[in-house]
């Protein structure tokens, strides 16, 4: 499915849809798509009737929403109070080094992008992050490395699995 | 082997099995009026309620915390278990039992027997546990306890859970059935006595008298602002409206908080029949829940939960043949801490900007899309059911004087038992950190606990026997805020935790009132400044620094004044009452440039062991300002001007030779 038919189809399930459901709609573009695309703002505008700065005015309001595409393994690193207190900083720090990115960004391979997110509320587990939605509780600066090599070698799995399946097709 | 979706209560029931449960709803009348009820009801009851088992069942806690902790991986491992072994059993996924530091925790009940919880069940030692138990053996290290059941015949040896230490001092109300039940599953509710409150409510109480017992009850706003609930539906049922409105908000933004996920995750029906009594109250038809998209599984789960009560009828048009209608719509927040305010989640829902309005109007005036509308927080929510049942002199029984019923607190930081906890009002502080949560760890001494967020404050050692009260808390600069108790010892920085605040709050600032906006963007740099290091300052920027210092205070007055909404007007919190508890500190950062916890990284001086150091050059490798010098296998050291204080090198070192002081 193409970036506009997904767009189509998100619309679609908002038949005769007004300013309150711009944020719905916002959303599960997002979900389908990764992020909010220039293309994706200017047909949700067209289909709400609302300009295309009060749409940019709100999604950039909000923290959920992206104006880039997600890596494959999307990290998101706590800093809550619990979090902080136990050293999420450090694990910030240690991923931003590991993975070469700043928050929001997405690495050049498109295998990591890394995200703060206020609480996720685990907080009996802190410091967390999560990848992919997948929780690791007790996070050090340490054991970083090992938790973005498991994804390493999980993607280097699927590319070389997806590689053979192409070599049978041929 | 039965899988978990179809158990023998299995969220998805035959059309033909509703009736024989909702009358069992409607039979909750007739405990009242101690009618008997017939025997196939009784059995039915004794099934859901798990007094009766036909087959052994395994609960395993599968709330965010538990999944986090590897409850995926056990439940797995008990499933292969069970395969392997053919032996027949129902697994239940549950909520969150509230014992975070403990998850996985995995319960067991063997027909005839009581359930028996085990701690930190993680996968491989699933096949130990289970072989020892299935051969009436209880490992006496993992086990928490047995519940205390009725009826059914005890383990020996084995203590109850409710004398376990974390939960012996709580009172469990809100939090009754999290852990307990399977929150897909709405029989289970109903079994415990669910949607009893509501059958009672339409059928026998008009909404004005609602309004009153709530009100006679003490019940204040859970959510931070302790406002009488009873008061404020007055409000809103009194203004004339043909649409009114009733919004959860369960946008629980601020740090360090987990009750509604809890709530939300282990008993999303409690939610659901609150909700519909305080939209009887009122007179609404139509409510929202406002809930963080961060939380998928407590969408799914309320989701589920909205289905079946629409199915048995307890939600949608004319509920219980009373006339009363009920539609209730999920909204994803989108990630803005303002939004936890009320009118700023109003235009959220509105679909615009989430920025507060001036009040008044007050939103039970002119609310959403300029209807009446009350704004509730899940946990007080969840109370209703107790107090529509009960009545309000049970809640009010409990509590202090101003301040009635329980509270849920998040507990979390630097204590040993983390996780969720309902204690009732009037409970020391002390108890809380020192009994339920067992003391620090590590033999580190307590330092203090923050209360209430980033509008909240902290408690310092000396006023640990302080009571959990709306009032006596705000005494010492603290607050109930939302419930979340973050622990800290003596490792941790005050001022850099008031950075950390400040850092949080002019982010989350939405910008519209100049107070808010400029003045915490300017209250960071302050405090930014006197953690920086003096070799990275030029003159000028030292006398920014002196006079920082000297305006601290006065803006933080200032921005506590003339703000437009609740997060402007606390924002200064944290760094007043950091300041007023822990000045010494703040003088410390100053007037010495050193941090007396050792937690601002640029104020710590590093230098290198020459005795430990082994030459490995790993740290010269690391630093990025080359100011580390030494050839290979010979002591190096460190050269203070060039040092900016990142750290990489004590991070790196082996063999702990790098000293920061």
């Amino acid at each position: 499915m193409s970036h506009s038919d997904e767009i189509t189809a998100v619309l679609k399930e908002h038949p005769q849809a007004r300013r309150d459901s711009l944020i719905p709609i916002l959303q599960q573009i997002q979900d389908r798509t990764g992020f909010i695309s220039p293309q994706a703002v200017q047909m949700v505008s067209d289909e709400l009737s609302l300009p295309t700065s009060k749409i940019y005015g709100v999604a950039t309001f909000y923290n959920q929403f992206r104006f880039q595409p997600l890596g494959k393994f999307h990290v998101q690193v706590c800093r809550g109070t619990a979090c902080h207190v136990k050293g999420s900083a450090a694990v910030l720090d240690m991923l931003i080094r590991e993975l070469n990115i700043k928050p929001d960004e997405t690495t050049r391979d498109g295998l990591f992008s890394l995200e703060i997110v206020a609480c996720i509320g685990a907080c009996g587990l802190a410091p967390v992050i999560s990848v992919n939605g997948e929780f690791h509780g007790g996070v050090t600066p340490d054991n970083i490395k090992k938790i973005l090599d498991s994804y390493r070698a999980q993607a280097q799995k699927d590319q070389s699995q997806n590689d053979a399946q192409e070599d049978k097709a041929k | 082997m039965n899988k978990p979706s179809n158990s023998n209560v299995s969220p998805t029931k035959n059309a033909q099995d509703i009736p024989e449960v909702m009358e069992c709803v409607m039979a909750g009348l007739s405990y009242q009026n101690n009618e008997p009820i017939s025997q196939v009801q009784t059995e039915l009851l004794e099934r859901l309620r798990r007094e009766k088992l036909i087959r052994p069942a395994l609960f395993v806690g599968t709330g965010t915390c538990g999944l986090g902790a590897g409850a995926g991986k056990t439940l797995k491992k008990i499933s292969d278990y069970l395969e392997s072994n053919t032996i027949d059993a129902d697994i239940v996924e549950v909520g969150c039992i509230g014992l975070c530091s403990a998850e996985p925790i995995v319960d067991l009940q063997i027909p005839g027997k009581t359930r028996v919880s085990f701690s930190s069940v993680t996968q491989e030692k699933v096949e130990a546990l289970l072989s020892a138990v299935f051969a009436d053996d209880i490992p006496t290290d993992q086990v928490l306890g047995q519940h205390r059941q009725l009826g059914l015949e005890a383990w020996q040896d084995v203590p109850y859970l409710d004398e376990h230490p974390f939960f012996a001092p709580q009172t469990r109300w809100v939090l009754a059935n999290c852990g307990i039940i399977d929150p897909a599953s709405i029989d289970e509710y109903i079994a415990r006595g669910g949607y009893k409150s509501l059958a009672m409510a339409l059928q026998n109480i008009t909404a004005p008298d609602l309004c009153d017992i709530v009100e006679k009850s003490g019940l204040r706003g859970r959510g931070g602002g302790g406002f009488l609930t009873g008061k404020k539906w007055r409000f809103a049922s009194q203004t004339p409206g043909d649409q009114k409105y009733l919004i959860c908000n369960a946008d629980e933004g601020d740090p360090g908080a987990f009750m509604d996920r809890a709530v939300i995750e282990g008993d999303p029906h409690r939610l659901l029949e609150g909700m519909a009594l305080a939209a009887y109250a009122i007179g609404a038809s139509k409510a929202y829940v406002y809930i963080r998209a961060e939380y998928p599984l407590a969408i799914a789960r309320l989701k589920t939960a909205i289905a079946q009560a629409q199915e048995y009828g307890l939600l949608g048009s004319n509920i219980l043949s009373s006339g009363f209608n009920l539609k209730i719509i999920i909204k994803q927040g989108a990630g803005a801490f303002v939004c936890g305010e009320e009118t700023a989640l109003i235009n959220s829902i509105e679909g615009k900007r989430g920025m507060p309005r001036p009040r008044p109007p007050f939103p039970a005036i002119e609310g959403l899309f300029g209807k009446p509308t009350i704004i509730n927080n899940v946990e007080t929510l969840a109370n209703l059911p107790g107090i529509v049942v009960n009545g309000h002199q049970w809640f009010s029984n409990v509590g202090t004087e101003n301040s009635k019923g329980t509270k849920v607190f998040a507990l979390s930081g630097k204590v040993c038992r983390t996780g969720l906890i309902e204690v009732a009002m009037g409970t020391m502080i002390r108890q809380i950190i020192f009994d339920i949560g067992d003391g620090i760890p590590n033999g580190k001494e307590f330092k203090a606990v923050q209360m209430g967020g980033p509008s909240g404050g902290c408690i310092p050692a000396q006023h640990l026997d302080i009571k959990v009260d709306y009032e006596s808390l705000k005494t010492v600069g603290a607050m109930m805020g939302s419930g979340g108790m973050v622990v800290m010892d003596e490792n941790t920085c005050m001022v850099d935790l008031a950075k950390f605040f400040m850092d949080f709050i002019q982010r989350e600032s939405c910008g519209k009132c100049i107070p808010c906006r400029e003045g915490t963007r300017r209250m960071l740099e302050i405090l930014q400044r006197i953690t920086r290091a003096r070799r990275n300052e030029t003159g000028s920027e030292a006398l920014e620094r002196f006079q920082g210092v000297m305006y601290m205070n006065r803006l933080a007055e200032v921005i506590k004044d003339t703000s437009l909404c609740g997060l402007g007007q606390t924002a200064p919190n944290p760094v007043l009452s950091t300041l007023r508890w822990f000045r010494s500190e703040y003088e410390a950062h100053i007037y010495e440039r050193r941090c007396p916890a050792g937690a601002c990284k640029e104020l710590l001086l590093y230098r290198i062991d020459e005795e430990k150091c082994k030459g490995c050059t790993l740290c010269a490798k690391k630093c990025p300002t080359d100011a580390i010098m030494g050839s290979a296998r010979s002591p190096h050291y460190i050269i203070p001007d060039k040092c900016i204080g990142c750290g990489n090198c004590l991070e790196v070192c082996r063999f702990d030779a790098v000293i920061a002081e």
